[in-house]
């Protein structure tokens, strides 16, 4: 801990370079701090902006509850799965909302024992969007098995059947991986709520809204004594989730690493799908932060500096995901097997390579913009390589799943995949899942973790000189 | 006013510095029932006031001792002697792949006993708690920083214990009723 002798006038935390935006805008006190964000919730009217955004989220989800009904009502047949492509877009969404959900927890987690202090701002609605990916990427597993209502014979119990779930299968390593990855972010989601929630009760004016959030901050006081664990058990936490995070893509990714179909038998995967992860992860962090930050006049606390960070971040591990898919390449030429060589052949000029084509130029071509430091420093231009970056690796995904399975060992086993409207409308309703809960949640909680942001003034250090009161 | 039972006496300072001063002074002075409040997580108010361990890490660490175990010996039992199944001739003691859930069982019960031990060790969920009954005391969630020694210390007396909260130049001192 570095304490300069600096008057406490000068709101300097950090050192910055000559044009570097700063992590938090001047002029803040633990007072303005306090109010701005609590008044996005308690004090702001619905706006019209944010209604049209709802209806919209909302008729989406409206879809996936249609979709879904009558998913349950016919069987996985009103798909586009058949043999041999037995994993359609189920899998494919849920390993790309999986993915998604990775930034959230590497914010929050792995970015706090680093002591990157500008993601306080940003960890808040980033775990909630963990949160939200992680629900809507549960869900696929348990529909695509046709019979839902069964999903809980993947938990090891004592039924009456007498059997017992396989565990030498990545399919159960990934009920225990994913099921695991939830309840932490659940928790470690609410914990870092409960002080926040403290505030909102103690700002709030309508008698019901106070109710409503004494009863969720659980009576949270701010007692020293209650500090000292709460940043024990945060800490502990994020040391937790941090190695989780790393291992829940990592056995997502053995679903594929280590079956035997060409192009699902590699060792590539469970790095590369880490990294993927954290790439699209970061891309909707950016998704959700540019629009936040502009409609509700944020821009001095998700400054630039965060987007700029988190675009470095998504050109890093952007390029992490270029390595592996050359290595692929190279593997398929170096091992000189015939299969491997056949199966990257195809994926590059078979039937399906317009899907390798966009996936190239989505993840790696279109991101090398983020090199240029304009094209970081400007939200829209960098709310643009993020949606292109969330296509590139839905498509990434397709082309794992589906264009590895038309293509088996025995041509007399190949196929064909298209998908049905169905398919389309569960995956789109899923984004309107999405949304609906991160509008929600805008509008109910607060977004930016304020008791964060006030460490990080000033104001909030203990003086150690100061003796005398005069 | 002074025949309603007392909680104690709080002052209100306005900086996290004039706080952890009249922490250190109070210890010193021998008050030891007396809890600082802030709205942000100031270690050297919980320093100050004598509290310096947290039984957490020991909470946490016992919750993944018995995740961890718990999934192992799980899956060795159903592998071994409940379903044993024979695939390929290969062992049914397959240790590695037990790794995996004896890995994210270690977590998960870790993660959760860290946000059940800390609720439980600060005594929360609690709905009620005298400090609330300071009308000030709202502000300790947003700018404020509260001291709070309470009736219960042996030293504590209603007028001596004032004029000692007051000599740190307070924003306010007043009675928490209980």
């Amino acid at each position: 801990m570095e304490t300069s002798p600096e008057s406490n006038a000068t709101p300097v935390l950090e050192r910055l370079l000559p044009d570097q935006p700063a992590v938090l805008g001047p002029g803040h006190t633990m007072g303005t701090v306090t109010d701005k964000i609590t008044a996005i919730v308690l004090r702001r009217p619905m706006t019209l902006g944010w209604l049209g955004g709802f209806v919209i989220a909302f008729t989406m989800l409206n879809m996936l509850v249609l979709a879904v009904g009558y998913l349950f009502f016919k069987g996985v047949g009103i798909w586009g799965i058949n043999i041999p492509v037995g994993w359609g877009f189920a899998i494919i969404n849920f390993v790309w909302w999986v993915g998604i959900g990775h930034a959230g927890t590497l914010i929050s987690a792995i970015l706090l024992l680093l002591k990157q202090n500008w993601r306080n701002s940003i960890n808040r609605f980033a775990e909630a969007m963990t949160l939200f990916a992680v629900a809507c990427a549960g869900m696929f597993p348990l529909i695509h098995t046709g019979r839902p209502w069964l999903a809980y014979w993947l938990f090891p119990y004592p039924s009456s059947m007498g059997v017992w779930p396989q565990f030498r299968s990545p399919l159960v390593w990934d009920v225990f991986a994913v099921s695991t990855y939830a309840t932490i972010s659940a928790l470690f989601w609410f914990i870092g709520l409960i002080p926040d929630l403290a505030t909102f009760r103690d700002q709030a004016k309508n008698p019901w809204t106070k109710r409503i959030y004494g009863l969720l901050s659980m009576g949270w006081r701010g007692s020293a004594r209650h500090w000292k664990r709460y940043e024990s058990a945060y800490l502990l936490l994020a040391g937790l989730a941090t190695p989780l995070v790393l291992s829940v893509h990592t056995v997502v990714s053995f679903d594929f690493a280590i079956a035997i179909v060409p192009g699902w038998h590699t060792t590539i995967f469970p790095p590369y799908f880490v990294a993927g992860a954290i790439y699209s992860g970061f891309a909707m962090v950016l998704v959700l932060a540019i629009p936040i930050r502009k409609f509700y006049g944020v821009e001095d606390m998700i400054t630039l500096r965060h987007l700029d960070n988190s675009a470095k971040v998504m050109l890093a591990t952007g390029l992490i995901v270029a390595y592996g898919y050359s290595m692929e390449a190279f593997f398929a030429y170096y091992s000189g097997n015939f299969w491997e060589r056949f199966m990257f052949l195809n994926r590059a000029t078979g039937p399906m390579s317009w899907a390798y084509v966009l996936l190239i130029l989505f993840n790696i071509l279109i991101p090398q913009l983020l090199w240029f430091r304009k094209v970081r420093m400007s939200p829209p231009m960098l709310f643009m390589v993020s949606v292109v970056v969330l296509v590139g690796m839905w498509l990434e995904r397709f082309v794992i799943v589906v264009v590895s399975l038309t293509r088996d060992f025995l041509p007399s086993s190949w196929g064909t995949y298209t998908a049905t409207r169905w398919d389309y409308m569960t995956f789109l309703g899923t984004l309107g899942l999405f949304f609906t809960a991160m509008l929600l949640f805008v509008r109910v909680m607060p977004s930016i973790t304020i008791f964060e942001m006030r460490t990080m003034l000033p104001e909030s250090k203990v003086q150690e000189e100061v003796a005398a009161h005069d | 006013m002074t025949e309603a039972p007392l909680y104690g006496l709080m002052a209100e300072f306005d900086n996290p510095t004039d706080l952890v001063q009249a922490c250190k002074a109070s210890y010193a002075a021998g008050y030891r029932r007396m809890d600082a409040y802030s709205p942000y997580p100031l270690e050297e108010a919980a320093d100050a006031i004598g509290f310096h361990k947290t039984r957490v890490p020991l909470v946490v660490l016992c919750g993944g001792i018995l995740g961890g175990t718990f999934a192992y010996l799980l899956q060795y039992w159903i592998n071994v002697f409940s379903y044993p199944l024979n695939i390929g001739g290969r062992p049914l003691h397959s240790w590695p792949a037990f790794i995996v859930p004896t890995f994210e069982l270690t977590i998960l019960f870790a993660g959760i006993a860290a946000v059940v031990g800390m609720l439980g060790l600060n005594g929360l969920p609690q709905p009620y708690h005298p400090v609330f009954n300071n009308p000030r005391f709202s502000a300790a969630t947003k700018d404020r920083f509260f001291l709070c020694i309470e009736a219960a210390d042996p030293q504590f007396d209603r007028i001596q214990t004032q004029r000692f909260m007051e000599s740190f130049n307070p924003r306010d001192v007043s009675e928490v009723a209980d």
